[in-house]
């Protein structure tokens, strides 16, 4: 066999977002001598793009806020499918996370006493996302990153040398794990740089890869989102829980292309931006569901004054959970209201004025100026749902973040599943990588300290070269781009923002055919930096993690959260205890789902909660005793 | 849509030159579409950085025309209809394949500037800091790390004999940051950015914050403070005379500033002395003076010349887009 790169770690993070560069640093602080693996260049991830803030309830702008209102307000987002224990570990934590960010050196937007400011976000009862102006995400990366050189700084001080405990190799791209006799060896994969295969020995294995959002044509992610985190644990062994539940971000640009997915941060309709159709209308009114009611405005007139006094008035609709309203563009734009591009307006212009805009949305302002010569602060956008984030991924424990079948393998952030339920509240995913990703990175070393080192067999990392250069040697393959394409229409089509059963059923046999035509991609070309060998490559993780969606969306019959069956409209408390795991039972087989009971929530979480409340959610057997476990 | 031709630099660590390709291009579209596009259909293997597509991440860094620029941000409504697109790799860097060059050198330089020193007397929660002093160091971290200003500067741009000296812009704004942050425990910001990072290589020619997609104003906001901040410690009398009287280890670093330490400032800033610092930096000659001006400052070239700004990076003889045939992209290591 060929040359292969070695390395032996304590720690292997897989990912270079919030939730890796975060557990990394917690790993290196208990003393675990740790990689970073980054499919970009350092402090590139997708992280940057996140714009709306961090959600922790410090309680700066109101005292009123608590973790017990997050968790309330979580569970609600979630649709009460969350994984209990997460969510209200994510409330009570975010806050100490988001502090010790500002020892890091990070720099938030602040309040006239000096705190850091909190700005209003969808489905949150009070001000409660730390920001800095509308690039939060940027700030969280930058950082991370700058704590790790810091680290380094200080290895470096130690030792000579800055890569002696913490390193960090860019530009690599794992294609498998290896797992000996169900606990984790260490990790495969390649130089992007070079196309040098590499291995890694670890016994323990942190995934952090972010989600899947690349298997959708219109989609608000960048390249690297393309479910390697999700495929790497389902060969490895591990579980994916709620796949069926991706976010579609109810605000991305439809038009013009260049800016085709992207986000227009949900603080544009915080601070006053709202969506009207084609006529002009300010339709949100007409979709206020049920359950929600009581906490928004009813008329134009109460809502513009919540601006000025929240306490007394409803919220604007504007507001509502991002579900709701990309359904309720959705319906908009199928009923015929909706713009040339196919999407509605969202206007801030005629609400603030210029300065105000240019302050507090400055990149909003300036990447639709300079992206696609729009001036939101002349004119209104086009806005349509865009693929977003998934909240389903790898099931793990809550306390530690380790999954149940694979010894040594954790995982935090978007890769996981269970923390955001059905759907995630905004502001949610930054806390939830720190919290998260502190909690792997501090088990993942202590398990590393513990646990004996297994063996790699020869046999694996054979099968992982063969695997990942069978695209290279192969002449006249199929064109990994077009698969690619293939794969997106088929995903947005059939597996979209709104389902129906037999669509369903359709792209599962559609998968199964390009399941067939993947397994014979080629991909012209060298081995050094070939991007077509690492699409080649990455496809494969694409589409058994497409498949997964496809099925868990085949088999929920309701709909709830980021899953909505055209077939099945309403929400049904049968399926809030239900759900739904998948597993890829050998190589080569299909994806199975099994069913699995949601835990209770314990007496003192659940009287959060007004009975009534809990009505709308819970079967009539569960509310008699809401804290009987099943 | 119609169809354009688009030279693009394909090569390598050994070899490489410009190849021709026609391509559909539609309405709306930037640079980096029709650089996957070409992906899909003509060059599957052809190597170009990008992720975000949205301007945000930094990565699609690249030269049009001549041009460092991003190509997520580049319009194609921006070129005349017939022009060629001309797209080489970043000048200054090695190239890796195709578009891709190897930027190690900008993450090298950001592990030698020291990392945000936290104020030990204050726990995480108890930072109290005011929206008008943070807000100079936010806007140096707005930057992408698009190193765009890195491969600009002519400091470096055909000197690679500089690199070792020299950071770059990228980093002067880092200590910049640093040096205005209100809460940062470190007082010697702006001796590092003259001992080890090489701010006197700088003269001010403004060609970063030309290039910066963040619109960062590199030059008046990071980089002529901390010259200054350098410059008024240089030259303060106080700080001459003790370098004459007293021995190095009885020296104690007089922090001077003109715009930081100034008692009716913030009130957060009180930088502690810190010992030895500062007349190290003296012992090794900073690259070049900082040559001030009778009022203490630095004489801006642009106050004498026809246009606003800084005179071009490339010669204010040339205009863009460069006529294909003139560029020069040179492989490095074929000089």
């Amino acid at each position: 066999m060929e040359n292969v790169q070695r390395h032996g770690y304590d720690v292997v993070v897989i990912g270079a977002g919030g939730a890796g560069l975060r557990a990394a640093i917690e790993a290196r602080l208990a003393g675990a001598r740790t990689a970073i693996i980054s499919k970009s260049l350092f402090g590139k991830a997708h992280t940057v793009m996140a714009e709306g803030g961090a959600a922790a309830a410090m309680g700066n702008v109101n005292s009123n806020d608590s973790w017990q209102v997050h968790f309330r307000d979580t569970m609600r987002g979630g649709k009460f499918l969350n994984n209990v224990r997460m969510a209200q570990l994510h409330a009570q934590e975010a806050p100490e996370r988001i502090w010790e960010l500002e020892s890091y050196g990070a720099l938030f937007d602040r309040t006239p006493d000096g705190k850091i400011s909190q700005r209003n976000f969808g489905g949150h009862e009070y001000p409660r996302l730390a920001h800095v102006g509308d690039r939060t995400g940027l700030e969280l990366i930058r950082t991370l990153q700058q704590k790790i050189v810091s680290l380094q700084q200080e290895d470096f001080a130690g030792s000579g040398s800055y890569d002696s405990r913490l390193r960090v190799f860019d530009e690599t791209t794992i294609t498998d794990l290896l797992v000996t006799d169900g606990a984790v060896a260490g990790a495969f994969g390649y130089v992007r740089q070079t196309g040098e295969l590499i291995r890694f020995e670890a016994p323990a294995v942190v995934l952090a890869t972010g989600g899947i959002g690349r298997s959708y044509r219109v989609t608000s992610n960048s390249w690297e989102y393309t479910g390697d985190g999700h495929a790497l644990a389902l060969r490895a062994g591990g579980q994916l829980i709620n796949m069926e539940f991706l976010q579609f971000h109810p605000t991305g640009m439809v038009w013009p292309p260049s800016v085709r997915g992207i986000l227009v941060t949900e603080s544009v309709r915080g601070d006053g931006g709202v969506l009207t159709n084609s006529e002009g209308r300010r339709f949100m009114f007409d979709y206020i569901p049920e359950v929600f009611r009581d906490y928004y405005a009813q008329a134009p007139e109460e809502a513009d004054r919540w601006y000025t006094d929240p306490d007394n008035h409803g919220r604007p609709p504007e507001l509502l959970p991002r579900d709701e309203v990309a359904r309720a563009i959705n319906a908009e734009v199928k009923a015929g209201r909706g713009t040339p591009a196919g999407g509605v307006y969202l206007d801030v212009s005629s609400r603030l004025s210029a300065e105000v805009i240019r302050r507090k949305l400055p990149s909003m302002y300036h990447q639709f100026r300079e992206l696609a010569d729009v001036d939101i602060t002349k004119q209104p956008m086009e806005v349509g749902p865009t693929c977003h984030y998934v909240m389903g991924g790898v099931e793990v424990d809550a306390e530690t973040t380790a999954t149940a079948s694979v010894f040594g393998l954790f995982a935090a952030g978007e890769v996981t599943g269970g923390m955001h339920g059905a759907n995630r509240l905004g502001g949610n995913s930054l806390s939830d990588l720190l919290v998260f990703g502190k909690r792997a990175g501090e088990h993942a070393a202590a398990h590393a300290a513990a646990a004996a080192r297994s063996p790699v067999a020869d046999a694996d990392l054979a099968t992982a070269a063969e695997t990942a250069l069978v695209p290279l040697e192969r002449s006249g393959g199929e064109n990994p781009y077009a698969l690619q394409q293939e794969l997106q229409s088929v995903m947005g089509n059939l597996v979209g923002i709104i389902r129906r059963g037999s669509e369903l059923a359709e792209a599962l046999e559609k998968l199964a055919e390009l399941r067939e035509r993947v397994a014979k991609v080629g991909a012209p070309g060298g081995r050094a930096y070939n991007p077509a060998w690492h699409l080649a490559l990455d496809l494969r993780h694409m589409l058994v993690v497409s498949e997964c969606t496809a099925r868990a969306a085949l088999q929920r019959e309701e709909s709830r959260g980021g899953h909505t069956r055209e077939d099945f409209p309403a929400m049904n408390p049968a399926w809030r205890q239900v759900n739904l795991v998948c597993s890829v039972p050998g190589d080569h087989a299909e994806v199975r789902v099994t069913r699995q009971p949601v835990p209770a929530m314990p007496p003192d979480l659940a009287a959060l909660f007004q009975p009534d409340e809990l009505a709308k959610y819970l079967t009539p057997e569960e509310l008699k005793d809401p804290t009987d476990a099943h | 849509m119609h169809t354009r031709t688009f030279q693009i630099w394909r090569g390598d660590v050994h070899d490489g030159g410009l190849a021709d390709y026609q391509v559909e291009v539609n309405e709306g579209e930037v640079v980096l579409d029709v650089i996957h596009r070409l992906q899909a259909t003509q060059a599957p293997d052809l190597a170009c950085r990008w992720n975000c597509k949205a301007g945000k991440c930094g990565s699609c860094s690249v030269e049009i025309n001549g041009r460092p620029r991003l190509a997520c941000m580049t319009r194609m409504s921006t070129f005349e209809p017939d022009a060629t697109v001309t797209v080489t790799p970043l000048r200054s860097f090695p190239v890796i394949r195709d578009l891709v060059t190897d930027v190690s050198y900008n993450y090298t330089k950001a592990r030698e500037t020291p990392a945000f020193a936290p104020p030990p007397e204050l726990a995480p929660g108890q930072y109290r800091m005011q929206q008008r002093d943070v807000q100079r160091s936010q806007e140096f971290r707005k930057c992408i790390e698009c190193f765009l200003c890195q491969t600009v500067c002519h400091v470096v741009r055909d000197h690679d004999e500089n690199k070792p000296a020299f950071a770059g812009p990228r980093l002067f704004i880092r200590a910049a940051e640093l040096s205005m942050h209100p809460l940062d425990d470190r007082t010697d910001r702006a001796a590092h950015a003259a001992r080890e990072q090489g701010i006197g290589y700088c003269n001010i020619t403004k060609c970063c914050t030309e290039v910066c997609p963040e619109h960062i104003r590199i030059t008046d906001n990071a980089i002529i403070p901390m010259k200054e901040r350098v410059a008024d410690r240089r030259y303060d009398p106080l700080v001459w005379l003790g370098r004459r009287i007293l021995r190095r280890d009885q020296m104690v670093e007089q922090y001077v500033s003109s715009t930081a330490a100034t008692p009716t400032g913030s009130g957060h800033w009180t930088p502690a002395p810190l010992a030895g610092a500062f007349e190290q930096a003296l012992e090794v000659p900073p690259p070049q003076a900082a040559p001030v001006g009778p009022d203490g400052k630095l004489p801006l070239s642009e106050t004498l010349l026809d246009r606003a700004g800084a005179a071009s990076p490339f010669g204010d003889d040339v205009s863009f887009p460069v006529p294909a045939e003139d560029l020069r992209y040179v492989h490095p290591d074929s000089v």
